[in-house]
């Protein structure tokens, strides 16, 4: 139970906004508790500069329960730090030993620009559900939930796609920038319900085109974001995508 | 059509759909090879090369076989160029060792050297055999004397440094098919959670198949060589 | 009693009432709707789920977020599930019973008319929901699946295995996402609202600023609809996102929207305690827990032994002793009073003296038992019990047991947990009328924001309920009654003498802040009226207890305005301004609560007065004198003006709620 407190050496990328280079800084956090989140110790770290006059590092983060998707550093070259499944609000220091040296940069990919420090600006995302991540019901147009009923296998397996965080862990861990499982998920998540057959062909098409033009690159099947993924998405809803995509082109 | 080609997931597809066929192409190039194995002094391998040469529907294929290659290798450019532009800065600490495969990083690399490796291997018995008419089928080097290909290929490979080459090659090929087989499976949306084993596995396979396969030749004929055993004809 | 506040309830039977109003609000002809632009600030399941449907109907709507992404508002971190009285489990739920669960629920301090409501369009959210593709939890028949949540003797609870909030936001989001693509939408994230721009007494727009380049900007609207969440941050820590802020309420209020009912909190008994200093926010394991496991301290003060070295006979199962009929099961406002009262008493537990057992061993082996019976096994070892019981309590709970583990580095299948209670949720928020409108016309309030359907404590399950019910259901018919009478009217002109005003004090507000340059982070005085709050404003209330508050924040106010440190500069992103800028609304809205509090000379639902309890410690409500929402109006800086809205109890009695 009782840890002695570790002290620990900081390499953050600080960049001023969009426009500025950018650089590593280096800090020293003392008397880190192993029982501190890995975003406490940057609040620990930023109080320090408050007091010593210093800008604070700006981060992105929200609920620090691991489901908002908000947090997104890439620690020691790894998008949400070392642990499996685990996104970086929920990475403890226990993770961590005395003396450490940790590098933490933003995600990096063009179509994440840095807006500062450890901040990316993640709007690509949003314009690809709006270009086909929906399902086309106005309020009021439904039927009874019961009416439809669905496999529980299916809700299952659509459900394990839905829970994708869109932090873009992937993106940012893929050697290629590649936003395929975050697309995948969602086209997967409507391919396999009921619901979602009316826009299949179109949903799959529209989105992989957004997905394009947002400046994402190409998926080279590493497989980095699936062990990445703070939800641990897998690879199949690619598959899936790659073949959903497929069958809508041959039929328009 | 032209929307799927420039799309990421045309691109995608293209290279699986090249790629499975060069793999196609490697199955059938391995079992021509496996007649230098018969110890007839070439004669079978000599002739289903040449019968092959000479079948209209091969010389078809061979067309599509280049077009395949250069397809292959000109998208694979193209792809690189563009995941390489979609993460303008790169990080500074890279941690993809610990999330993915090398050679699964490395598919430019590996593939380069391939290349390379697939002009020497052109220039060595492709030119001879059908640009320059250096080597013959087997019915005028009955007539004339001329060195068959089953000849040609077994003094390539007894070279030393030729074989060390091929022998790299190969290997890298091995490791290349090994991420690129399955992948395309993946590619072609041909893949779930219950069958990727499956193809993993069938990737192994065939990366061994092939690796183990087109690797024999080299150290075949080198130990052969090196004992002073008559690899064509089996003969000490 | 205040003539100001007319709750605007339609005439007519309870039931008729929703009906009867949608047949005669005045309706908008989609050519005007055209015309017409909302502002909705926040983007969570009221927000976005307004957004999306008024876009539809084909007004133009503009959304702002202060998060990068709609997605992540914190109704994203709703665990449990959604209630809806669908009786799809045939176990005699019907409008009715989620009507009145939720009343007594929230001891009789809501509103019948609301509340029915939503109950009434509670059915029509799951349809919508699933229509969306919404993946909720189904049976092997594909029908849907239900569980009993919250004490209820229904299973009425819709869920998506632990993420019923995420799935919900996402599937509003989406719809809002596709509004946005058509161009029906507008969105606006990383802005924070930082006012609201009044035009002839009426809320024609706001002012926000743009968190990355710093600007701030004026947004025309002819209705502004606020869906921004709960300020239970307040209390610095609580389980709200870190971003939850009660800044655009709070500039509302003092635009002359009321404040209902602010002292009302939920405190949530089933907390992961605060490990040190450092902590920066809390997180909620769900209620289910309580389900199978069993809570207790020791009996001895003070004891240091591990959990597991104390024998059974020193436990002190204190809510199984004090309330035998319900046991661990007791609402929240009951069990976590319970908890605060064993710590308080130096029972507690851990390094921090500040928690207490949650106990799975007796639960493991129940469940080990039963399952070896199920298996045949006729003669278990005790080591094969255990084993098949954890197997039990894994499928069950493994996910919450997981997530424990990750933030404690303890094996709960070993060792109890610990828990302490902790802020969840504010049943207080803006006064609304019938219509969700608050006291300024053309200024709405929606789900959390809003003082709302709970009365003084709300139920597990319903708040997801509420805040769909509020934007897919009830505002975009209520929002015709206003914006019919706005057709003639342009929007307002950003370049009026009005929005130019506004943008200058906030400029002026922002310039003062930075200006102060003094020497303490503003984190620091957040941690302060925190403490102040969590200790005197929290659990449990008192008068002596109110009053020091109310004089320590007001001194915190002087220190906060003299010696804030705000690095950086106001053009471009900078967290600690946001931060500052929300702790200074905290801060006037920590006094607010704490006069709301000694208000009310009652103990009822989340608020707890000391001096009102019987003699063994329960809640005593005074219905005679305190049944009535607290409306505050804001006067001046310190002075707030009370106004009552009394609650007429038509079809139900209110009783003592009793769970001995």
């Amino acid at each position: 139970m009782e840890h002695k407190g570790m002290n620990l050496t900081l390499k953050v990328w600080r960049q001023q906004n969009a426009n500025d280079k950018g650089k590593f800084v280096t800090y020293n956090v003392k008397d880190v508790s192993p029982d501190m989140s890995f975003l406490e110790m940057f609040d620990v770290l930023n109080e320090q500069l408050i007091n010593t006059g210093d800008e604070p590092i700006a981060f992105d983060h929200d609920c620090r329960e691991g489901i908002c998707g908000m947090c997104s550093m890439y620690i020691n070259g790894r998008a949400h730090g070392p642990m499996k499944g685990t996104t970086t609000c929920q990475l403890h220091m226990r993770s961590f030993k005395d003396g450490d040296t940790i590098t933490v940069e933003p995600w990096r990919a063009k179509a994440f620009p840095v807006i500062k420090d450890l901040v990316v600006d993640r709007t690509s995302f949003d314009k690809i559900i709006a270009s086909g991540g929906f399902v086309s019901v106005n309020t009021g147009n439904a039927q009874d939930a019961n009416a439809l009923p669905i496999p529980k296998d299916d809700a299952d397996a659509s459900f394990e796609a839905a829970a994708c965080i869109g932090c873009g862990a992937c993106v940012a861990s893929c050697k290629n920038s590649s936003a395929m499982l975050f697309v995948s998920a969602k086209v997967s998540q409507f391919a396999l319900l009921p619901q979602g057959q009316a826009e299949r062909t179109d949903r799959v098409l529209n989105m992989v085109k957004t997905m394009d033009e947002a400046g994402f690159g190409n998926c080279t099947n590493t497989g980095s974001c699936e062990v990445e993924c703070p939800k641990e998405i897998s690879l199949a809803n690619i598959a899936r995508m790659n073949r959903e995509y497929l069958m809508a082109t041959l039929k328009k | 059509m032209t929307k799927f080609l420039t799309s990421s997931l045309g691109k995608k597809t293209v290279m699986a759909l090249s790629g499975l066929f060069l793999c196609l192409f490697l199955l059938e190039h391995l079992y021509t090879n496996v007649h230098l194995f018969f110890g007839d002094g070439g004669k079978e391998f000599n002739e289903a090369s040449h019968s092959m040469v000479h079948s209209i529907l091969i010389r078809i294929i061979e067309v599509v076989l280049f077009l395949a290659i250069v397809v292959h290798v000109a998208q694979a450019l193209l792809l690189t160029k563009e995941n390489s532009d979609a993460r303008p800065v790169k990080y500074a600490v890279d941690g993809t060792s610990k999330t993915s495969d090398w050679f699964s990083r490395n598919m430019l690399l590996t593939g380069s050297i391939i290349f390379f490796f697939i002009v020497v291997h052109l220039y060595n018995f492709f030119v001879p055999y059908r640009v320059t008419g250096h080597v013959v089928g087997p019915e005028e080097a009955m007539a004339t004397g001329g060195e068959t290909l089953a000849m040609e290929v077994a003094e390539a490979l007894s070279n030393p440094i030729y074989a060390i080459i091929y022998l790299i090659s190969v290997l890298l090929l091995a490791f290349h098919l090994n991420h690129g087989f399955q992948s395309a499976f993946q590619t072609l949306g041909i893949n779930n959670q219950k069958y990727s084993k499956v193809w993993k596995m069938a990737s192994v396979g065939f990366a061994v198949l092939i690796g183990v396969g087109f690797g024999a030749f080299p150290i075949f004929f080198q130990l052969a060589k090196y004992i002073g055993f008559d690899a064509l004809n089996w003969n000490m | 009693m205040s003539s100001k506040l007319n709750a605007k309830i339609p005439a007519g039977e309870l039931e008729q009432k929703w009906t009867k109003y949608r047949s005669e609000v005045a309706l908008v002809n989609p050519a005007n709707k055209r015309s017409l632009e909302i502002i909705v600030v926040g983007s969570g399941l009221a927000g976005a789920s307004a957004a999306a449907t008024l876009a539809e109907l084909g007004y133009k709507v503009k959304v702002f977020c202060f998060q990068d992404s709609p997605r992540r508002a914190h109704s994203i971190a709703a665990q449990g599930g959604i209630n809806a009285a669908k009786n799809y489990q045939n176990d005699g739920d019907s409008v009715w019973r989620l009507f009145y669960d939720t009343i007594k629920g929230g001891d009789y301090r809501a509103r019948e008319a609301n509340v029915h409501r939503l109950a009434e369009v509670s059915t029509s959210i799951i349809d919508q929901c699933v229509a969306q593709g919404v993946p909720f939890a189904r049976e092997y028949g594909g029908l849907l699946s239900n569980r009993s949540f919250g004490g209820t003797q229904v299973q009425r609870t819709f869920y998506a295995a632990g993420q019923t909030g995420q799935q919900l936001l996402l599937g509003a989001y989406s719809a809002l996402e596709r509004q946005v693509g058509l161009g029906n939408a507008q969105m606006y994230s990383r802005h924070e609202m930082m006012d609201v721009v009044m035009i002839d007494g009426k809320a024609k727009g706001i002012i926000a600023r743009n968190m990355v380049t710093g600007e701030l900007e004026r947004h025309s609207g002819h209705a502004v609809l606020l869906c921004t969440g709960g300020y239970g941050n307040v209390f610095f820590l609580s389980t709200n996102a870190m971003g939850s802020n009660v800044t655009a309420a709070w500039k509302a209020h003092k635009r002359g929207a009321y404040f209902g009912n602010p002292c009302f909190t939920q405190i949530h008994p089933t907390c992961i305690p605060v490990s040190g200093d450092h902590q920066s926010k809390l997180t909620l394991m769900s209620e289910s827990l309580r389900n199978d496991g069993r809570i207790w301290v020791p009996k001895k003060q003070g004891d240091t032994r591990k959990p597991n070295e104390i024998p059974e006979e020193e436990r002190d199962y204190f809510l199984e002793r004090r309330y035998p009929a319900f046991g661990n099961l007791v609402p929240r406002d009951v069990a976590s009073r319970a908890a605060k009262e064993r710590c308080d008493a130096g029972y507690g537990v851990g390094a921090s003296k500040m928690a207490v057992y949650l106990d799975y061993a007796s639960a493991i082996e129940r469940y080990g038992k039963q399952q070896a019976s199920k298996l045949g096994e006729s003669n278990p070892t005790h080591e094969r019990i255990i084993q098949l019981g954890k197997d039990v309590v894994k499928e069950k709970y493994g996910n919450l047991f997981d997530m424990y583990e990750k933030i404690t580095d303890e094996n709960p299948y070993e060792m109890p947990m610990r828990i302490y209670p902790a802020v969840h949720y504010t049943m207080g928020g803006l006064w609304v009328d019938y219509e969700l409108m608050t006291t300024i016309p053309g200024l709405y309030a929606l789900g959390e924001a809003n003082f709302s359907d709970h009365g003084a404590n709300r139920l597990g399950a319903s708040a997801l309920m509420q805040g769909l019910a509020d934007g897919y259901f009830v505002i975009p018919y209520t929002i015709g009654s206003y914006l019919s009478s706005q057709i003639r009217d342009k929007a307002a002109d950003i370049n009026s003498p009005e929005f130019m005003a506004a943008e200058k004090e906030t400029a002026e507000l922002i310039n003062k802040l930075m200006n102060i340059k003094g020497t303490k982070s503003v984190d620091h005085f957040h941690k302060r009226l925190g403490k102040i709050m969590w200790d005197k404003c929290g659990m449990a209330r008192s008068k002596e207890g109110l009053q020091w508050a109310i004089d320590e924040i007001r001194k915190l106010q002087k220190e906060f305005w003299s010696d804030v440190r705000i690095p950086g500069t106001a053009s471009g992103l900078n967290p600690e301004l946001e931060k500052a800028c929300r702790v200074a609304d905290f801060l006037e809205l920590g006094e607010l609560m704490c006069l709301d509090a000694l208000n009310r000379e009652e103990s009822c639902g989340g608020h707890f007065r000391e001096e009102h309890q019987t003699e063994e410690g329960e809640a005593m409500r005074h219905d005679d004198t305190y049944m009535y929402v607290a409306a505050w109006e804001y006067k001046s800086t310190n002075n707030y003006e009370l106004h009552k809205e009394e609650l007429k109890y038509e079809r139900i009695k209110p009783s003592q709620r009793n769970y001995k």
